[in-house]
């Protein structure tokens, strides 16, 4: 309706000002690339420009220096059947994706929903839960090390306390990566985050209402909280699958400068690309990986994009 | 009193006292998973402040027996951390800088101004945000290179100064809860659209703005990779960077690693604790626009 009527003023002031109209709105027009101007130009010299490039020398062995040959598919190839680092690293980031998405985004659920009961407090366990998410960077990769020494650690020493003898973590490669799960875990208030303000934003009178009806708590959670909070829990899975495809920093920092970890068990699709880039200078099968990469997430973000009509609830859909 | 209205009170009553235990059990939770969230914190404290004796005994302490605060100044004094303080703070001061001015001047662009092609571009800044950094991560080294930039900080600040995809979106979303009356009123009175920019919107949309900045910084501050492609020259290494060379240098020193890495959040801390209405508005701004 409003747009309506704004469409009719729109009209109007055409009709009583139409020529004096056109040069405006040109003038606009101008004023309105001036302010993106910065933005286009990054677009073009940092994005797509780079892109161009980087796809253009996947096809090539190109290695910074000397050489800059087209060889075809040679890279792709050279990937897919003589790297066995290549599946490893696919496995390793694919298993930590897997993960630690699901667990993160279902804790920050979990942990939204419940600090808006109304509880007393409820702005201090906010502020305590979130700040681990503001944390990042080589100091806390540091910590999370020394909380999971197998002798001196903080995690090992709680566990004991319940006689579990813990594992050696960063040094046994079966629990590598659990242990960078855990250290993900740590800042799930991110996401609690969005979603808390999410949920105050779902009107009370819909849980009165349901509350008259005999509604018990899991069932307004499940009809009424999980479909208004459905757009910010598409956002997040979309976001968390890019993210999480690039796992690298942790990996570097906390195996010796990114050898990879006990069994190569923390080579990660990104460690073992940086390697080949600024090791062994392979640039064109570092950027031919860096595509496999980014079509690997561009076919995850469109399935979700897809599937979303079917579970994502958004304001003024008719109710099913 | 009747007896429907008596047990209308003893139903509503037997509402509150169940409301209040499930209130009782979900703050006893949140308590124990605030300790939990906590005890890296205070572990991180507790072991910097140790001796290396008191942190190989078994089964380590909880609360130290002896504070040795002069870790910090050991550990301060064992690497020119003064010197990466200082570029650190350079870096990070360009960046936030960079990324307010270009994101509010691109953010007007696409909110307050019609013109052709504006609904595909933006598209475009959003589609953007799909783009994993790691994609155009060797072709920025290349280029940089090829231009002699590395060993400088311009690959660092620079970019920031072109805008980025989720600032621009956050300050454009604010923009719009900005009436269009006011800047019409504005025009009629003969402002500029840069005028209109500087003197009505920056003012009106701060709580944006000191949002994009804040995230800034800690971007800036915490940023590794970027320094550990670019930058060679120890004189010129950041916090992280030297935190990085520390761990190697000290293996298992864990009372010195962790003064370090305690030093080094520190300042993000600080800045949390001062700003976070700033961090809970820029979630509400983007999970109001995805609701």
């Amino acid at each position: 309706m409003q747009t309506e009527i704004h469409k009719e003023a729109g009209a109007r002031s055409k009709v009583r000002k139409s020529s004096k109209r056109m040069t405006l709105e040109q003038k606009d027009g101008l004023n309105g690339y001036i302010f993106i101007a910065p933005w286009l130009i990054g677009f073009l010299i940092l994005t797509a420009g780079p892109m161009l490039f980087s796809l253009y020398s996947s096809f090539t062995n190109y290695d910074v220096t000397s050489r800059m040959d087209f060889i075809g598919l040679k890279n792709y190839v050279r990937m897919f059947t003589q790297d066995d680092l290549f599946w490893v690293s696919l496995g390793n980031t694919l298993y930590y994706v897997a993960i630690s998405v699901p667990l993160t985004t279902i804790g920050a659920v979990l942990l939204a929903v419940l600090l808006n009961q109304g509880v007393p407090g409820m702005r201090l366990f906010r502020t305590i839960y979130y700040l681990p998410a503001v944390l990042s960077g080589v100091g806390v990769y540091l910590l999370w090390m020394q909380l999971l020494n197998p002798d001196s650690g903080l995690v090992n020493t709680v566990l004991s306390w319940f006689g579990i003898t813990g594992p050696a973590w960063l040094f046994d490669p079966n629990w590598t990566k659990p242990a960078l799960i855990f250290m993900k875990l740590w800042s799930v208030g991110g996401g609690m985050l969005l979603y808390l303000a999410s949920l105050q934003g779902v009107s009370k009178s819909l849980y009165e209402a349901a509350e008259m009806d005999g509604a018990n708590t899991f069932q307004r959670f499940r009809h009424i909280t999980l479909p208004m909070i459905t757009p910010v829990i598409f956002f997040d899975l979309v976001t968390s699958f890019i993210g999480g495809f690039q796992v690298f920093q942790e990996a570097y920092v906390m195996t010796q400068s990114g050898t990879g970890g006990p069994a190569n068990s923390l080579v990660f699709f990104n460690l073992h690309m940086f390697n080949k880039a600024f090791k062994s200078f392979d640039m064109g099968y570092a950027m031919a990986m860096s595509w496999i990469l980014f079509i690997i997430v561009l076919i995850l973000t469109v399935i979700n994009l897809k599937l979303a009509p079917r579970w994502v609830h958004y304001e003024g859909d008719v109710p099913k | 009193m009747s007896v429907a209205s008596k047990q209308k009170t003893s139903y509503f009553e037997s509402v509150k006292v169940r409301k209040r235990i499930s209130q009782t059990i979900v703050t006893i939770i949140l308590i124990l998973g605030s300790l939990l969230i906590l005890s890296p914190v205070w572990w991180m404290f507790a072991t910097s402040v140790k001796s290396m004796g008191e942190i190989m005994q078994f089964p380590p302490t909880f609360i130290p027996k002896e504070w040795h605060f002069k870790n910090y100044i050991e550990t301060w004094k064992a690497a020119p951390f003064t010197r990466y303080l200082f570029n650190t703070l350079l870096i990070t001061l360009c960046v936030v800088i960079g990324n307010v001015l270009s994101n509010s001047f691109i953010a007007y662009g696409f909110a307050k101004i019609r013109f052709k092609g504006r609904n595909v571009l933006f598209a475009v800044v959003l589609a953007t945000m799909m783009i994993p950094g790691f994609v155009t991560m060797i072709p920025h080294y290349i280029m940089y290179s090829k231009i002699g930039w590395l060993n400088t900080y311009l690959p660092l600040i620079l970019p920031s100064f072109f805008g980025s995809a989720f600032n621009i979106f956050l300050i454009r979303q604010f923009y719009l809860g900005v009436p269009n009356e006011l800047i019409e009123a504005a025009k009629i009175d003969g402002a500029s659209h840069v005028y209109i920019w500087s003197r009505i919107m920056i003012p009106l949309a701060k709580p944006a703005i000191a949002t994009v900045a804040i995230f800034s910084f800690n971007g800036a501050w915490n940023d590794f990779l970027g320094p550990l492609l670019y930058i060679n020259d120890d004189t010129l290494y950041t916090l992280q960077l030297g935190l990085q060379v520390f761990k190697g240098q000290l293996d298992t020193q864990w009372n010195y690693l962790m003064a370090g890495s305690l030093l080094v959040l520190l300042p993000v801390i600080i800045i949390f604790f001062i700003f976070q209405k700033y961090f809970i508005e820029g979630m509400n701004l983007t999970a109001g626009s995805k609701g």
